[in-house]
């Protein structure tokens, strides 16, 4: 259904950095010398998993006549912004350089699109904001890069892909979720693969087809690797956000690692509560790709997961996940399409929230002046 | 888990008369398959033993929880391995419980995941033998799965037909979903051809030892918790491969049972695929159908580890979902997180759906008098 009034928070769209020119200027002498006499500085750096021909990279009305889908701020306005009446959303830039091998070059292409957003998008357009899109190479440059941005609020949460050298739970990453928590963003995983190891646990499916269908597997297995070795304890103001994992598979995520835990917590003594309840608390998903047939059977999951809170509205922009202006699934309560649009949005970005505070406090002071 | 089950006294009213799809008999000792092995490899099997995609020796990587991961009292008071004893099977379970048919799945010492191909076929050929002579012919109600090493569909598409003319004991072939590549991919379609002719199952059944690949996308998790949950997502990643490649287009005989593997995510994976193929359908062809037609049609599921939602209803809409005449009651005896088929149903259902999914969604699939 069409979203039924305007203020939506978008938590996943995608504006695309055009082409490796664009970051020139946010790169530094080395760098740019370096990219220029390797070749490299007209290479697409697009990562596998969203290969820019392929019919979910972009829905076929939203694909521009020329050039990278989701790099033009105004198609992007016109599309996605203006056309659902969105108040916020959240761009989550894909870019290539978290699946390179060379640290160094990941961490100054990445910091190139932090800064690149921060000074083309976030700078024109007030209703965006952005995730920090870190190198998952190194962690120690990871931390270093939240440490810059941070201090901008415009940044609300730091990106990663769901699929790299290791399950993202691992205590390695852990002083990325430390620098997390200190700033109140939360850590949002994308869809997506590194392709560090085959898709799945018995090799390379053939087919796009596959890979897309079993990034739920990998997300299943990120938040097992959360809970397993106890993040969420650890750095418990921690919120992880799934963005484009799909929501169907979650009651069976709840019912096995409830069952699971009872026999092995003697292995993982840091869960110290039924994983359900942990999942509850600090994991939220983003609406599309929407992956039941219906809002009947969605209502049927949210009463199987027990909560109304853990779905976070997306557009999912420029990816094709649905037509036309049927963002939303039909048949769920009024009172839920406001919760998934607006409240669970805000009470999972701290970020957010400061923002929609300070624009409902505008008007008072306007009175005030007067 | 573990504590020891104190044991009943078996009165005929009590008999369930079901039939148990997850049985794991094992050897009591790796001589237990010599009188089936060439002197070659018995001498092979001294000198090198077996030789895995792991970097521990003789164990696991991921320890199992208690018991190593076995009933404590499955254990026999005269030695050996949980599930070697015949007579102690047949006191804890089959006869306690009124098993009609147990569907035997030997996953120890099969050569599934053996990198010597030669080796792993002989394992294969003296496990299956094993199986008739040390089991089967003890006691007739159990039934046995031809275990094949999938990586070598030549000797595994001879072995089937092979067993399939030698024993009618033979129902179901038992490959592991723990493949060198999915299990949709070209090089197994003889396998499901060989499957498909001699009229038996293709039986997956989640195994201990790595085919070659971290257990997840994601990569090597740290804790058994985590392995234990790819249990089901691999066996996920092994369904959307047999769906997408046309197996079911090109075999439309072929039934697949996914033995302690979970069914509650099998709606799921079948509306995403749906939602996904909706847009990439030109891909793949050679697809006629939505791909979770070929899940509900080609598809058959088992109960243990039961699935516990947090409100027992809930588990209603899944089975709803999935088909009440699609899952089949496994015991997984004599592993840890074994499901006693008195306590393991104990949701309300009719007479009919009680009985479809303790005996005749089984008897139907596995063709059983």
């Amino acid at each position: 259904m069409k979203l039924p009034y305007a203020g939506a928070i978008d938590c996943d769209l995608h504006p695309a950095v055009p082409d490796v020119a664009a970051l020139m200027p946010y790169l530094d002498d080395f760098w740019r010398e370096h990219l220029t006499e390797r070749y490299i500085d007209h290479s697409p750096f697009v990562l596998a998993s969203y290969a820019q021909n392929l019919p979910q990279s972009a829905r076929p009305d939203w694909r521009p006549k020329a050039g990278v889908p989701g790099a033009d701020l105004a198609i992007l306005r016109r599309d996605a912004l203006d056309a659902f009446g969105t108040r916020f959303a959240i761009a989550n830039v894909l870019h290539g350089a978290v699946a390179l091998y060379n640290a160094d070059m990941a961490a100054a292409l990445c910091k190139a699109v932090n800064c690149w957003i921060a000074r083309e998008w976030l700078d024109r357009e007030p209703r965006l904001r952005a995730s920090i899109l870190v190198p998952p190479q190194d962690v120690e440059l990871a931390v270093a890069e939240i440490e810059r941005c941070a201090p901008d609020p415009r940044f609300v949460q730091v990106l990663l892909l769901v699929m790299g050298d290791r399950p993202l739970g691992h205590r390695s990453f852990w002083p990325i979720y430390r620098a997390a928590e200190k700033h109140g963003l939360p850590i949002g995983i994308h869809a997506g693969s590194t392709f560090r190891h085959a898709p799945t646990g018995s090799g390379w499916p053939s087919y796009h087809l596959e890979d897309s269908v079993l990034q739920a597997s990998a997300f299943e297995d990120t938040l097992v690797s959360f809970l397993a070795e106890g993040v969420l304890q650890k750095f418990p103001g921690t919120k992880l956000v799934l963005m484009e994992s799909g929501f169907a598979w979650l009651p069976t995520l709840l019912w096995r690692t409830n069952r699971s835990w009872r026999g092995v917590r003697t292995e993982v003594p840091w869960i110290d509560r039924p994983p359900a309840e942990i999942v509850r608390d600090h994991v939220r998903f983003t609406l599309q790709p929407f992956d039941v047939p219906n809002g009947d059977v969605l209502n049927r999951i949210i009463d199987h997961v027990r909560s109304d809170e853990l779905i976070v509205f997306s557009t999912d922009y420029p990816h094709w996940q649905f037509d036309g202006e049927d963002a939303l699934p039909d048949g769920l309560s009024d009172a839920m399409l406001r919760k998934i649009l607006i409240d669970n949005p805000l009470s999972t970005y701290p970020r957010l929230r400061a923002a929609a505070e300070v624009d409902q406090k505008a008007p008072m002071r306007e009175e005030m002046a007067r | 888990m573990n504590k020891p089950v104190p044991e009943r006294e078996t009165k005929a009213a009590q008999r369930l008369g079901f039939v148990d799809c997850d049985i794991h008999p094992v050897q009591r000792t790796p001589k237990d398959l010599y009188p089936y092995l060439e002197a070659r490899w018995r001498e092979h099997s001294e000198t090198f033993g077996g030789h895995l995609c792991q970097g521990l020796s003789g164990q696991l990587s991921f320890p199992r929880m208690m018991a190593s991961g076995m009933r404590a009292d499955a254990y026999p008071s005269n030695g050996g391995p949980p599930g070697c004893d015949l007579e102690l099977m047949q006191r804890q379970h089959l006869d306690l419980n009124g098993c009609d048919t147990g569907m035997m799945v030997c996953l120890s010492r099969g050569g599934m995941e053996e990198r010597n191909l030669e080796f792993g076929a002989a394992l294969a050929h003296a496990v299956n033998d094993w199986q008739i002579h040390d089991w089967v012919e003890k006691d007739r109600r159990l039934k046995a799965g031809i275990v094949v090493p999938q990586e070598y569909p030549d000797f595994a598409v001879r072995e089937i037909d092979a067993r399939t003319a030698q024993n009618e004991a033979f129902r179901q072939v038992i490959v592991s979903p723990r493949s060198s590549e999915p299990l949709g991919r070209r090089k197994y379609w003889p396998i499901y051809e060989a499957i498909a002719r001699n009229n038996l199952v293709l039986g997956l059944h989640p195994a201990g030892a790595p085919g070659g690949h971290p257990s997840s996308g994601t990569g090597w998790g740290t804790y058994y918790m985590q392995e234990h949950y790819t249990f089901g997502t691999s066996i996920s990643g092994n369904v959307v491969s047999l769906i997408t490649e046309g197996v079911f287009e090109r075999f439309p005989g072929l039934k697949v049972a996914l033995i302690e593997s979970g069914f509650s995510w099998a709606p799921s994976l079948g509306w995403r695929m749906d939602k996904q193929w909706a847009h990439m359908r030109k891909e793949t062809p050679h697809l006629k159908r939505p791909p979770s037609e070929y899940l509900r049609e080609h598809f058959w599921f088992c109960t243990q580890p039961m699935e516990e939602p947090e409100e027992p209803a809930h588990l209603y809409d899944v089975l709803d979902w999935i088909g009440w005449d699609r899952l089949m009651f496994s015991s997984d005896y004599p592993h840890w997180d074994y499901d006693d088929p008195r306590q393991a149903l104990s949701f309300k259902m009719t007479e009919a759906q009680r009985a479809g999914i303790l005996r005749d969604n089984a008897s139907a699939l596995y063709r059983l008098p």
